[in-house]
């Protein structure tokens, strides 16, 4: 299927951005300015509060006419839903995990004369990313599964050549489709395995309470 | 913000669009009715004493779990038809309640497991020695401790599910999505009837997501007492702290 490659790069856009979107909102939302902490609780809230699928038809048909400006192209307007709606979601992952290592780490790091910055890259955040790799896992299967919607705004992926084939020939419906199931199942595989994976790593050498 | 809004329009579209309104709040129920009996269906299947139906049972949720709920629904409403053997054809709605509902089946069976995994051994045990037949020893015993501390997890998934609802405007059920964009493709205005469509859903769903939240507080003090929770597994436990609030599409 000649779609493939398209499904995976949006995906790997995507979660680029979700991961970046992620930890900036994750760290802010910690962040005891309060300023910071409200723009990135805002963003976390609208686009946990609305659907995908109306954000990708917001960022596709109503950004051009609003601000008479393009995206670049459908692959950025795909990107860039995707990414910064999973990213509202992984930034609770992030918090979460960061909330959920032992205070006794921060004490320990303030009376060893770290700096805010090193405690956080050096005591907390190796811990903490050992807690988010299961979750980030399954999110990453999401999105994947999210990649499916970019062949509504126009993008040449799998589901879209399934469906250009299935108005050729009727008759093949089922057959495409389970064909289409089956490939977005053997691209979740990989993450499946590395959810699994995550879940074994993540309980060695954290000090969660 | 840019000439380009126009309130008349938005005021024009916005009667339009509440129509649907109805189509979509009435499909996130059916989907999650169904959802919720479907996920029985997976449990008891799962509990069936043979090692390969086990195994079989949880590659088939494992598939339709990872696997995007789109797809599925085209594979109801377009491949269902044609088959030769089944060959029924289905209206859009029911389809759409068929597609979303058994995806999100998969979760909610997984959320079940969790529940009657966090029943307490001595629970199966004393209704073993009570002489409870199986059908007493489920509807006595084990699920009302198992469903009542899911019912947050539950309650998150129908948050979720309604705002995966608009997945159903691709078969042309008329929600609220549909209508914006049948409105935008008439008037050329996409801009102002998907703004509505935003706001509707973010009006609708922070709101009941702080209520969950509530509740979960709520019957967490209620349940910490019998310390079902803490018998559950440790990733059932990080589970509930993670998803807590909300998890996605």
């Amino acid at each position: 299927m000649r779609g493939l490659g398209i499904t995976i790069s949006v995906l790997l856009g995507s979660a680029i951005i979700a991961y970046i979107a992620a930890f900036i909102a994750g760290l802010s939302r910690i962040s005891s300015n309060l300023l910071i902490n409200k723009i990135s609780s805002v963003y976390i809230e609208v686009f946990r509060g609305t659907s995908l699928i109306v954000q990708l038809f917001w960022l596709y048909y109503a950004i051009p006419m609003l601000f008479d400006f393009q995206l670049g192209s459908n692959w950025w307007t795909g990107v860039i839903a995707i990414g910064l709606n999973y990213g509202a979601y992984l930034s609770e992952v992030v918090r979460g995990s960061i909330m959920a290592v032992d205070k006794g780490q921060t004490e320990a790091s303030i009376a060893l004369n770290m700096s805010r910055f090193q405690r956080m890259r050096l005591v907390i955040l190796p811990q903490a990313v050992r807690m988010m790799l299961p979750e980030f896992g399954n999110y990453t299967i999401q999105m994947m599964k999210a990649t499916s919607l970019v062949s509504l705004i126009g993008m040449r992926d799998i589901l879209y050549y399934g469906d250009i084939m299935r108005s050729t020939n009727l008759a093949y419906a089922p057959l495409i489709y389970v064909i289409v199931l089956v490939l977005y199942f053997i691209l979740a595989l990989p993450f499946i395995w590395m959810t699994k994976k995550g879940e074994a790593i993540s309980k060695r050498g954290v000090a969660s309470s | 913000m840019s000439e380009n809004f126009r309130w008349e329009t938005f005021a024009e579209s916005f009667p339009i669009i509440l129509k649907g309104l109805g189509i979509t709040v009435g499909l996130t129920f059916a989907c999650f009715v169904f959802a919720l009996l479907f996920g029985f269906v997976w449990i008891f299947l799962r509990r069936i004493p043979n090692r390969f139906i086990v195994w079989l049972v949880t590659w088939v949720m494992e598939f339709i779990r990872s696997t995007p709920p789109l797809v599925q629904l085209f594979f109801i409403y377009y491949a269902l038809p044609v088959l030769p053997v089944v060959g029924v054809t289905i209206d859009p709605f029911t389809c759409a309640v068929l597609g979303i509902g058994i995806h999100y089946s998969t979760y909610i069976g997984e959320i079940y497991r969790s529940g009657i995994e966090s029943v307490d051994k001595g629970q199966w045990e004393a209704s073993v020695a009570l002489n409870f037949s199986t059908l007493d020893k489920w509807k006595k015993i084990v699920l009302p401790q198992a469903i009542p501390p899911t019912i947050p997890m539950l309650g998150n998934y129908f948050i979720i599910m309604f705002k995966e609802v608009p997945l159903a405007s691709t078969i042309g059920v008329g929600g609220i999505l549909f209508m914006a964009k049948s409105y935008g493709a008439l008037n050329f205005a996409y801009l102002e009837p998907l703004t509505i469509v935003g706001i509707i859903f973010l009006v609708l769903s922070y709101p009941s997501s702080i209520l969950i939240k509530k509740l979960e507080v709520k019957l967490n003090t209620r349940f910490d007492k019998n310390e079902l929770l803490k018998k559950t597994n440790k990733k059932a436990i990080r589970g509930l702290e993670l998803k807590g609030r909300d998890r996605l599409v």
